[in-house]
């Protein structure tokens, strides 16, 4: 049975690797229809063999779940890619991110099935009025150079707080309109049921990615500046200062359905293989498209040399904050995925050691290679937390905290050894650059593009 | 002040210094700040002083653990640029190589098994003292062979490389003694090889009986807080003397001025790191045993949280700076004790960390940091 178990494992992560490499070729292809019917197909496929024939399914209950933790694990290792891998600031706090992102699309459900819509309205709200006021205030700041860090910081603070404090009493007054349709859990009204709800699901999810980014915005603003090393404590600083407030949730922070290190229960689950795989695509396409615009290529000249960038005119400082709430928006909408399948909240989780997790899939796929960070969260998941954990299990009960005591090992064999990644620079299909030399060819001038040729090169 | 190239030169027009616009902000911002710390502390001194003096000396005691974990740090950064992830789990090591030693081992009793006529108080000081020297030595060792197979092969490769090991090898050490043929994943009480006593004062200095509470207003203190107060400075007045008047010392400064130049005039920097790395284990296994006495509960993931602590503290007194590590230290003691008492106990790591990000927004070389040297 072992060795039966064994091959059937490894067959499936074989085919779910090469399951990527079709989906990621086919997205790559130059036809438009060639493009959405692959994508329909690679939906279907997995959708059939999640489907329960007669008690036969191909991929059984461990095997989705593991599907699920791999899509959610693939969007926080590419936002931690992003702002590690392509602009070369350590960061240590993407598991931080990933909690907010967890815990607030959680709530906005939760209250909403519960005849609650103030959790749905006071963060929709608050991330519309927030945006407004840190574009307000940008563009305010704008006129002046060279201010302070801490100057500007405490303006987007008090225009933040500001708009968070409106955003709670306009909730509060839009709520009674919204709760009678609600219902209770027992018996759902109209809005909290059927499509409605599923509607509610993903404004929650973007929700949930847009609040996250504009907490990396007020959190990033300062500590960008540090430089590589101290920025990277003070984001392991703020992973465990986030894990504390959940642990406090109802204590300190004014949430009792987050019932504090409890953990909260009773979270609706919404995730279906649909919204994984569409939000699990939308990441993958916005990161492609946006590290193939002049702006990625801004962002991986920022890391490769400061200096040079700025001669070239770049903004260092807006780039590296673009990069982290861009790559906090994907945790974030990680996160609200995973909320909505596991259904159950608890600040263990979102622990901060565990949160070294997508650090090492980012350096297990390869720096700079979103490829590698796709097909190294799906290995990990399936392989290290699925094949090995059920295999170590029946050596003994001790035996899966091995996995831990083996990770650091091949990480520092990884750095050791192999320091670009296991497979390096390589990317598939729809993750390949775009052929821009082709097109200059066929417009037949010189190229005149914002980035210079030599970034391309080193990138 | 910290960018000696953007002093003004006369006649160009362009680099005269010229004021930040709206500064002012965030000036005021900190000063708002400031203003709310004292207040709360203030008030709470007013309110009740010998509340706020216990507060003063668990802190103090904090403090002075933080110090010696802080030097190991501030040397190691000072010399090779790299944040040692791995020294607060050097720390956990030191506590648990003494729990061993006495809960296990028994060794802190060997004198009297060797020597039965000894008496007792002698017997203990000699056996922790063994005690306290197993677990340094035991924390040199692992602190080299760490530096040897982890950080060597990376001393060129970028410095984040250097840190992703550095994490590595901490996880390495924590998860591998939260196994359960090492240790357990869980807390555990810590046995110690000397007896603590506590006393008060209040109409002078009183000693505290197991079972009568100390009356209400007295401030407490133990001998385990005089032993963390004299040893840390101990450990400060050694380092002073080593890094000043050996010849070690010298290497020591020439290396983490230049390296270059340090072994173009003969010095071995291999070694000379090796030791840095060396001494400063033996600082933090002389903390971490002092810190399992003092604190009596011990797990694996102990030096996490004080190593992150002490290295916030380190960047405080400024990176590199012997005495600033004991400035930083002593002012993040305060700053977690008078947390936890005035504010909220789970507060405290959040107070730490935006120590961290003010100290390096507003002075990024710390209190006694000096201005980066301009290298060749």
């Amino acid at each position: 049975m072992e060795v039966g178990f064994l091959l059937g494992s490894l067959l499936k992560i074989a085919l779910l690797l090469g399951y990527l490499y079709g989906l990621l070729r086919v997205m790559g292809h130059p036809k438009l229809w060639v493009k959405a019917l692959g994508v329909l197909a690679a939906f279907a496929v997995i959708q059939v063999a999640l489907t329960d024939f007669n008690g036969f399914k191909l991929l059984n209950a461990f095997d989705q779940g593991l599907l699920f933790q791999a899509a959610t694990m693939t969007m926080v290792a590419l936002g931690l890619n992003l702002i590690y891998g392509f602009n070369g600031q350590f960061s240590l706090g993407q598991w931080g991110f990933y909690g907010i992102g967890a815990y607030c699309a959680a709530d906005i459900t939760y209250r909403w099935v519960n005849g609650d819509a103030r959790g749905f309205l006071v963060v929709g709200i608050g991330i519309i009025l927030g945006g407004l006021a840190i574009w307000g205030i940008g563009a305010f700041l704008k006129r002046y150079r060279g201010i302070p860090v801490l100057s500007s910081f405490t303006f987007y603070i008090l225009g933040v707080v500001a708009a968070g404090f409106l955003a709670v009493k306009l909730g509060a007054l839009l709520n009674p309109l919204f709760a009678p349709l609600l219902g209770t859990p027992a018996n759902p009204g109209p809005l909290a049921s059927g499509l409605a709800l599923q509607v509610v699901f993903f404004f929650a999810v973007i929700f949930a990615g847009a609040f996250t980014a504009e907490i990396s915005f007020l959190f990033g603003l300062p500590v960008l500046s540090l430089g590589s090393d101290y920025f990277g404590i003070a984001t392991l600083g703020f992973a465990i200062v986030i894990n504390t407030l959940m642990v406090n949730s109802d204590t300190i922070l004014p949430f009792p359905e987050m019932k504090g290190g409890r953990g909260m229960i009773g979270i609706p689950k919404l995730t279906t293989w649909f919204w994984a795989f569409f939000f699990l695509l939308v990441v993958i396409i916005l990161m492609r498209n946006l590290i193939h615009s002049s702006t990625g290529r801004a962002i991986m000249s920022v890391r490769e040399d400061e200096t040079a960038s700025r001669a070239m005119g770049i903004n260092v400082a807006e780039n590296k904050l673009l990069t982290f709430v861009v790559g906090c928006f994907f945790a974030g909408i990680g996160g609200a995925v995973y909320a909505h399948y596991i259904g159950f909240l608890s600040p263990g989780t979102f622990d901060f050691l565990v949160g070294f997790n997508p650090l090492i899939i980012v350096v297990f796929g390869g720096l700079g290679s979103m490829t590698g960070t796709i097909a190294a969260s799906f290995g990990w998941v399936f392989f290290l937390e699925g094949l090995l954990r059920v295999l170590l299990s029946q050596m003994g009960t001790e035996a899966p905290t091995w996995r831990y005591v083996l990770y650091p090992i091949t990480l520092l064999l990884l750095i050791l050894i192999r320091p670009q990644g296991l497979l390096g620079n390589v990317e598939w299909g729809f993750l390949k650059s775009v052929k821009v030399a082709s097109r200059q060819k066929e417009a037949g001038t010189p190229p005149t593009g914002d980035a210079p040729q030599s970034i391309q090169e080193g990138a | 002040m910290q960018f000696p190239l953007s002093s003004s030169k006369p006649g160009i027009p362009g680099a005269v210094k010229k004021r930040a616009p709206l500064a002012w902000v965030g000036q005021s911002f900190l000063i708002i700040l400031a203003i709310i710390v004292v207040a709360i502390l203030g008030t709470n001194l007013v309110k009740d002083p010998s509340l706020f003096a216990q507060y003063f000396i668990s802190g103090l005691q904090l403090g002075f653990v933080y110090a010696m974990i802080a030097l190991g740090y501030t040397m190691v950064y000072g010399i090779v640029k790299l944040i040692n992830f791995a020294h607060g789990d050097v720390f956990m090591v030191g506590a648990f190589v003494s729990y061993y030693c006495v809960a296990r081992f028994q060794l802190h009793m060997w004198p009297l098994n060797v020597f039965p006529s000894m008496s007792v108080g002698l017997a203990t000081i000699l056996g922790s003292v063994s005690v306290i020297l197993i677990s340094m030595i035991v924390c040199v060792v692992l602190a080299v062979t760490i530096e040897k197979v982890a950080y060597k092969p990376l001393r060129d490769a970028p410095r984040i490389a250097a840190l992703i090991t550095a994490i590595g090898v901490s996880f390495f050490l924590e998860y591998f003694g939260a196994l359960s043929f090492v240790y357990t994943p869980r807390f555990i009480p810590y046995e110690r090889p000397f007896p603590v006593t506590a006393w008060y004062i209040q109409d002078g200095i009183h000693k505290v009986v197991a079972g009568v509470t100390p009356p209400a207003g007295a401030i407490t203190f133990s001998n385990i807080f005089l032993i963390i107060v004299v040893a840390s400075i101990i450990v400060q007045i050694v380092l002073q003397y080593l890094v000043r008047r050996t010849k070690m010392g010298i290497a020591m400064r020439a290396t983490s001025f230049d390296k270059a130049a340090a072994r173009l005039m003969g010095i071995n920097v291999d070694s000379v790191i090796s030791f840095t790395f060396a001494i400063g284990a033996a600082f933090a296994g002389l903390g971490g045993v002092l810190y399992a006495i003092a604190y009596s509960s011990i797990w694996a993931q102990l030096g996490i949280l004080p190593g992150l602590k002490a290295f916030i503290a380190a960047v405080l007194g400024g990176i590199g700076s012997i005495p600033g590590a004991l400035v930083g230290a002593l002012i993040m003691g305060q700053a977690e004790a008078m947390t936890m008492g005035f504010i909220s106990t789970p507060m405290r790591d959040a107070v730490a960390f935006t120590i961290l990000i003010l100290v390096l927004l507003v002075r990024p070389t710390g209190i006694f940091g000096e201005p980066e040297q301009e290298k060749a």
